[in-house]
């Protein structure tokens, strides 16, 4: 809590013919002691040895920073610890969003006095949140310097020779008796490096040897991790080995379990299992190793559609069964005691899985027809029927230099029927580039092969979790332990595991070696943040953590089954018990918490309400207008208000502008203290939701949405209309019509009227 | 003997590189060409899969830079020498002036003033800009640049009296030390002028796929609306000719990756904006890569949207600034002229070394991607490598930041 407090206005940066000095005293008059400087500086990034000066000599211990917006220049202003004390830095955006956005157009102007009225409670609301600023004790967790890796194939075994080669321990457990994987059968590789135009011996045992002599790597074959605890940077793993169970202690986990290749029957259209003839790619590969292929002509297959076409049908009639399931679940979690079920594994296998192997499937069957001319010496004939050749990048070197080799024959076709006719299989190709339809004779034929992660089938990781122990959204993902974040690969919903080749989308083999590198990383990083008591991506760094006082706490298991990161444990009582290091501090706990028992050192319930009072709302509606509390998502909402500002938009006056750290902390009692102080409307602005989430934390702008029966039940009580409290959807680009919207909304409000407890 | 990792490129590899090596406590230096950061991607309206906007990623990673003390950003700066080795390398950077203030001045006043103008490149060509200028509104360093080179005489007068601008201030240069490098230069998008057939850049209103973008973005030229270039009318009948110089002998030995998405998402924001606009796809093959074919079934359940399998063989300008693509259907054999109101080219990635010379000791391959300097400490992220999109870049700047980590001394319990 900021107890001396230093106010730097900036004119530079404020214009719009804001009387500073008038501010200023305003701020000193109402505040006295705690604002042990009022100042108003000419240019505040010039004046940062000044600002540093008096933090020295006057015992600051924060500095609110009023001009520009926090989103800029705020590397300038790091202040050091003095005597000790850590330096809170506050700012108030008074130039996007107060002047810049303030409406100066002939038609709909407002006067002078209303920017100031905005001005003023800007200030007063920067000067209350710093005021309630704490420093946080980082919550600090060993971080154990010891990374399991789940699966032994080729991501797995890179995985752990990349982190022993960081320094850290690595546990490797490998389901089946043999490590390697699938490439076991893959002796000879698509290229892995430059000048990607050759095959490459993947040399899997040298690198299965340098992993077992690594004394840094402790490996186990045939066991599963039969259950995880705890947290990142203090895991513990119970590991089924066999007969024994083991247990180690763990820092952060590389999930690499790889896939198993589609059920056979999603194949059965095109002829798998009728004739021994047909084949699909992971058995054409054992039959490389093995050196059982006699075919002299092959025909591979990379067209799907009469796979696609078959199971179209049925996916739709599925669809519909989904449909119902959806009914039945969300039933079931109305009824708060979903979560306590015993867990069922959903089987999330489809023909999906064959569509989206496209380019394993291309770039590996020119490797099998490159192998088999290579044996042969081109006397094979191998065609190979593509609708569209999933070649992306840079392989296409690849591609053309097969092109170019005789034994390789290549058309794009429709591939309508595949029928073994005793002596030979018959491949019926339509709308080939051959100028004509014909039937194509062959001894083999190579089906593609489907990639079904792990995590479709199998519970993988076996958390032991409040919110169970599988990661959630696989369904969205198709079983794949991927996210929706583009931008952030390896993360999963469950901090401290990163998930790395196959399981997480089908790649190829180069792709999965650098899958590992990063994976590693993110495990690394994730293990030493625990150590410093601070956040992983996107706050990283940030040091506070949510803080629970239990005495109050009835016990609702809100924010055990709201935090999207499943950060929350309970006891048997449904006490819930805070994992920080899990935490990715959004504060979607606080938001739902009832009793407001939740709290972070600098960020919190009271914080915000004590910002909302903050505000002097006028008595008088049709004289001053309303006055509409927006509670505004930091990291999409707010930038594009402050984009919208620099780029010449208005929006009314009446607005007071907060921003949260996500929509998902946004609490009830916000926008009942907001009603109580007699605002007429509060509009909520959040990323978008739904399953393109664009929500940082991945759920809290859709649990925002769904609490909305709390507030409206909250306005009910009140006896005000639900229509006050709006939520819109914005993305960060939307800076252009944000600006309208607010408009809207506050016509909407002014339309119903004056909140009734404004005149009390 | 140097603890800290230099960064080559300020674009999403060099980013994530740089921020994921700094928050394992790295000292780390990002050394860009540009006044600022974001590279390509900022360039772009939206991205695949979700058709999210890519700011918003910009934006975490800009947060991500300012609460992170450790991470050092050069803008308008190039590496001009090298000397030393792995674990141990001295870097020479020349830092370009910048002319503004180094913190946040709003210039938007006196830029609007200023008469001189010089072609965006940002804008790619698209539109002007003035000599004082910020290309997009959520640039990051947040501050100005002036190009004296675009000040007209009165400008000039204009600009003198301002105490934030340094009309005369010149380049410096500083030597960092660094244990390793990542070089993250990206790409530079193929240029028309080289594809004869397709008019070599000089058609109106056939435009390429990055140009689009522009055309799509919310603070682009058009403010977001697709409009012809030529004349700012809305086109009615839309071609997009792929793989405009990839998978060409004659110019891009490779397949850029991305070309096929990026259609398939711009028929997205043409639907989005004008669902009756006709359009036609040219291709070779339809590359989505594993999930993202779910994008490509949403452009093919569009109902105005025609694929057709054959490559463009010429573009040639028609009256009323229509463009006529000539093209072969490679299943039917018809050939086939026909006249369109805009044509977008799916142009390639060319790796932006190609162009020029790097001070390091590094091997490009014939078509300017770096091929492997790890035994230097030298290593590669994004599309310096190998043409990407945006997930498999940053894929690949994680990837690169550990490789970099592992080499410095001391690194290894991650303090």
């Amino acid at each position: 809590m900021a107890n001396k407090i230093g106010v730097y206005l900036d004119k530079s940066n404020i214009g719009g013919g804001l009387d500073i000095e008038a501010l200023a005293d305003g701020l000193r008059k109402k505040w006295g002691e705690l604002l042990g400087v009022v100042k108003v500086v000419p240019v505040l990034a010039e004046s940062v040895e000044e600002v540093s000066k008096d933090i020295a000599e006057q015992d600051l211990d924060g500095v609110l920073l009023c001009g520009a917006s926090p989103r800029v220049d705020a590397d300038l202003y790091r202040f050091p610890p003095h005597n000790g004390q850590a330096i809170q830095v506050g700012h108030v955006n008074l130039r996007e969003q107060c002047v810049l956005c303030f409406p100066t157009s002939s038609d709909n102007s407002f006067p002078p006095s209303m920017l100031e009225q905005m001005a003023r409670d800007y200030l007063n609301m920067g000067v209350v949140r710093l005021q309630k600023t704490g420093v946080s004790e980082p919550a600090i967790v060993r971080g154990v310097r010891r990374i399991l890796v789940i699966g032994g194939g080729w991501t797995g075994l890179h995985s752990a020779l990349q982190a022993a080669k960081s320094g850290y321990e690595v546990v490797l457990v490998e389901k089946s008796g043999r490590y390697g994987g699938a490439v076991n059968n893959i002796p000879v590789a698509s290229p892995l490096s430059p000048p990607w135009t050759d095959k490459q011996p993947s040399n899997l045992q040298d690198l299965i040897d340098e992993v077992l002599a690594n004394n840094k790597i402790t490996a186990h074959l045939n066991s599963t991790v039969a259950r995880l605890e705890g947290e990142p940077g203090e895991f513990r793993a119970h590991i089924q080995c066999g007969e024994k169970a083991l247990d180690y202690e763990i820092g952060a986990v590389i999930l690499a379990s790889g896939w198993t290749p589609l059920d056979p029957k999603y194949l059965a259209p095109m002829g798998l299992g009728k004739s021994p003839a047909i084949v699909h790619a992971g058995q054409f590969a054992k039959m490389l190793v093995e050196g059982t292929v006699n075919a002299r002509r092959i025909a591979f297959v990379l067209d799907t559609t009469l796979a696609e076409k078959a199971f179209a049908a049925s996916a739709n009639k599925s669809d519909d069964k989904v449909a119902k399931d959806e009914t039945a679940g969300e039933n079931a979690e109305s009824d708060g005691e979903n979560m306590d079920a015993p867990f069922v594994k959903e089987d999330l296998e489809s023909i999906r899985h064959l569509q989206y192997s496209n380019v394993v499937n291309s770039v590996g069957m020119l490797r099998q027809a490159n192998i088999i001319c290579d044996r042969t010496n081109d006397a094979t004939q191998a065609f190979i029927i593509y609708k569209n050749m999933a070649i992306p990048g840079i392989l296409e070197r690849f591609y053309r230099k097969m092109q170019n080799r005789l034994g390789i024959m290549m058309t794009r076709a429709d591939v309508t029927s595949i029928s073994d006719r005793g002596d030979r299989v018959v491949v019926s190709c339509e709308n080939t580039l051959l100028g004509m339809d014909f039937d194509l004779d062959v001894d083999l034929v190579v089906l593609p092969c489907g990639i079904v992660p792990t995590t479709a089938l199998d519970l993988t990781i076996n958390l032991a979790y409040r919110q169970g122990p599988d990661f959630p959204d696989l369904t969205l993902f198709d079983g794949f332990a991927d996210s929706n974040y583009i931008c952030f690969p390896y993360e999963t919903r469950r901090t401290g595991v990163y998930a790395a080749g196959c399981v997480r989308q089908p790649m190829t083999m180069d792709g999965c070696m650098e899958d590992a590198a990063g994976a590693v990383l993110k495990a690394i990083q994730c293990i030493e943040a625990g150590d410093h008591g601070v956040s992983v991506a996107p706050r990283s760094g940030d040091k506070s953590y949510p803080m629970f006082n239990f005495v109050r706490c009835t016990q609702c298991k809100r924010c055990t089954e709201e935090c999207p990161f499943g950060a929350l444990d309970d006891d048997e009582k449904g006490t819930p018990k805070p994992n920080p290091s899990r935490c990715r501090r959004c504060g979607t706990c606080f938001g739902g918490c009832p009793e407001r028992v939740i709290s972070f050192a600098d960020y919190s319930i009271d914080q915000i309400s004590s910002m909302i009072r903050e505000v002097a709302v006028p008595k008088d509606f049709k004289k001053e207008g309303p006055r509409i509390l927006i509670l505004a998502c930091e990291n999409d909402a707010y930038p594009a208000l402050d984009m919208a500002g620099l780029r010449g938009k208005s929006w009314s006056p009446y607005c007071r502008i907060i921003p949260v750290r996500c929509l998902g902390s946004v609490n009830a009692i916000w926008v009942a203290d907001a009603m109580s102080k007699g605002y007429d409307g509060v509009l909520l602005l959040g990323c978008k939701y739904g399953d393109d989430y664009q929500c940082h934390f991945v759920k809290g702008s859709e649990i925002c949405s769904r609490r909305a029966d709390n507030i409206a039940d909250t306005l009910k009580k009140m006896v005000m209309e639900p229509e006050r409290v709006e939520q819109m959807e914005v993305a960060i680009d939307e800076y252009d019509s944000v600006p309208d919207r607010i408009n809207d909304f506050v016509a909407r409000i002014t339309a119903i009227g004056p909140n009734p407890f404004k005149s009390m | 003997m140097s603890n800290a990792i230099l960064v080559v490129g300020g674009g999403f590899a060099g980013l994530t590189a740089a921020i994921e090596a700094a928050e394992l406590g790295h000292e780390v230096y990002i050394v860009e060409k540009m006044p600022w950061l974001g590279g390509r991607v900022a360039q772009l309206n939206k991205y695949f899969p979700k058709l999210c906007p890519p700011s918003c990623g910009l934006e975490i990673q800009f947060q991500r830079i300012k609460n992170n003390p450790k991470i050092h950003c050069l803008t308008l700066s190039e590496v001009v020498g090298l000397s030393g080795k792995k674990g141990d390398y001295k870097v020479k950077i020349r830092i370009n002036p910048r002319h503004t203030a180094p913190h946040n001045v709003d210039f938007s006043l006196l830029a609007s003033s200023l008469e001189g103008e010089a072609p965006s490149e940002f804008e790619l060509g698209l539109c002007k800009r003035k000599a004082l200028y910020k290309a997009m509104p959520f640039a990051y360093p947040a501050r100005w640049a002036l190009d004296p080179s675009t000040l007209s005489v009165s400008d000039s007068a204009r600009v003198a009296g301002d105490k934030f601008l340094d009309v005369v201030e010149k380049p410096r240069e500083i030597v960092l030390d660094a244990a390793s490098i990542i070089v993250a230069t990206g790409w530079q998008p193929y240029d028309m002028a080289n594809l004869a057939n397709l008019g070599g850049g000089s058609i109106k209103n056939c435009i390429s796929n990055m140009q689009m973008e522009r055309l799509a973005s919310a603070f682009g030229p058009t403010g977001g609306k697709i409009r012809r270039p030529s004349d700012g009318k809305a086109p009615l009948k839309v071609a997009f000719v792929q793989c405009a110089g990839s998978r060409d002998e004659n110019h891009l030995s490779y397949c850029s990756y991305i070309c096929c998405m990026a259609t398939f998402k711009q028929c997205l924001y043409i639907a989005e904006q004008a669902p009756q606009t006709m359009i036609t796809v040219y291709y070779i093959d339809l590359r989505a890569p594993g999930r993202y074919i779910k994008v490509l079934e949403q452009v093919q359940a569009l109902p105005n949207v025609k694929f057709v399998k054959g490559k463009v063989a010429e573009a040639l300008q028609a009256p009323g600034d229509k463009v006529t693509l000539v093209a072969e259907n490679a299943l039917t054999g018809q050939k086939s002229r026909i006249e369109y109101d805009l044509a977008v080219l799916a142009t390639g990635m060319q790796p932006s070394l190609a162009a020029g010379n790097l001070p390091f000791p590094i091997n490009l391959d014939e078509d300017g991607f770096v091929e492997d300097g790890s035994a230097k400490g030298i290593f590669t992220a994004g599309c310096a490598k190998m043409p990407l999109d945006v997930s498999r870049t940053a894929q690949s700047g994680t990837a690169a930041a550990l490789y970099a980590t592992q080499i410095i001394k001391g690194a290894s319990n991650g303090k």
